[in-house]
């Protein structure tokens, strides 16, 4: 028995003033996906099955790395905040923590190693 | 994380069923929740059989009824019978709905009503709105207002006070709020259709001199951000209102004023 007032419980720590700028970006990266995802698979797809040296000379054409580069990014930050949300609705206190700070973690991996392995396909190491 | 199932000691079992009425011809099944914090049971299901030939059409008349008639513990709200007051919200053939205003003709095969899900209840059809209150005193539902106050009225344009509609009309029934998913998972944090819509209703007020604070107050990824526009609230409401819109349109002034 804690002996809160209702209003109290309500108001708990009160507004984080913040939250726009989450919803507004992941909106923003979802349309921004809507013109990345064809415009990365098409090149990816065309050279599917292709030697490793028609593939670097696909890659690196700066319009098809930058595109590639910027796909991984968008994509994982928007992976991240969908995932955020969900996880926010779901899993309540510590192990929501947790399981955030882990997605973080995972989907910055995910846009590391994408940008990576596109800059060095496209630089020909 | 969220609990998906009921606890053991909110398990519904089977409950009395109460015989048919004699010599009635046109009867119809209620299946009703039951629970009273005195007798230390799990909640159950009642069966009633009404005389539909001598009974109203909207399911209150059906509930007092059954309370006047046949088991006078059966316990719920009702005051105005006529969609005003708001005190009668339950689960009516798996939809919220506020029973006085909602007709058994548009119910098919039995009749089963429960109180508003995942509210806690004080007994029977009652939930517990206590938070739901708190939740909306604390938009501030009021004018707000810094500027000394005119002589006679605040005026508002014949524009400004049709934006209001659709909105004013809420009676707080929490139908909307008690069919929210969300709203079930983060009702600690989230503030709920029914609280927002409300909100909404004073931040568009064009007397209203807060809009910045309202806004501020909102500003938060539990208290507005947890709608993720299911829709629920706007299928379900009794008045028609659309407190998924109201939301929308919080959030489009949020970004508005950050862009």
């Amino acid at each position: 028995m804690r002996f809160l007032t209702d209003r109290k419980r309500v108001e708990g720590l009160g507004s984080a003033k913040q939250g726009t700028g989450h919803f507004w970006e992941q909106r923003l990266s979802a349309i921004a996906l809507l013109f990345l995802v064809p415009l990365f698979v098409l090149p990816f797809a065309y050279n599917l099955g292709d030697g490793y040296e028609e593939v670097r000379a696909a890659y690196a054409h700066p319009v098809n790395a930058v595109i590639a580069i910027a796909f991984f990014v968008t994509v994982s930050l928007h992976f991240f905040q969908g995932v955020q949300v969900v996880i926010e609705d779901y899993v309540h206190g510590r192990l929501g923590m947790i399981l955030i700070i882990a997605m973080r973690l995972l989907s910055t991996l995910f846009a590391l190693i994408g940008a990576y392995a596109v800059i060095r396909i496209s630089l020909g190491a | 994380m969220v609990q998906l199932t009921l606890p053991k000691n909110s398990k519904i079992r089977t409950g009395k069923t109460w015989p048919k009425p004699e010599g009635a011809t046109n009867v119809r099944k209620f299946m009703i929740y039951r629970w009273s914090p005195d007798d230390g049971e799990n909640p159950r299901v009642d069966t009633y059989f009404l005389d539909m030939d001598k009974c109203g059409p909207m399911v209150l008349d059906a509930l007092i009824k059954i309370k006047n008639e046949i088991d006078p513990t059966l316990t719920f709200r009702r005051s105005c019978r006529e969609g005003i007051c708001g005190s009668c919200a339950m689960n009516i053939d798996g939809q919220n709905h506020l029973a006085c205003i909602f007709g058994m003709d548009e119910i098919q095969g039995d009749v089963k009503i429960y109180p508003l899900p995942h509210m806690p209840v004080v007994k029977d059809l009652i939930p517990d709105l206590t938070h739901f209150y708190a939740q909306h005193a604390s938009i501030m539902p009021w004018l707000e207002t810094k500027t000394n106050a005119p002589a006679k009225e605040w005026k508002q344009s014949i524009e400004d006070r049709k934006k209001l509609d659709g909105l004013y009309e809420c009676v707080m029934c929490a139908s909307c709020s008690a069919s929210c998913p969300s709203y079930w998972w983060n009702a600690d944090r989230y503030l709920g259709p029914a609280a927002l819509l409300h909100a909404y209703r004073w931040i568009i007020d064009s007397r209203d001199e807060a809009t910045g604070e309202r806004l501020d107050d909102l500003e938060d990824p539990f208290k507005l951000y947890r709608c993720h526009t299911i829709m629920n609230c706007a299928q379900t409401c009794p008045k028609g209102l659309n407190p998924a819109k109201a939301i929308a349109e919080v959030k489009k002034m949020m970004v508005q004023r950050t862009i």
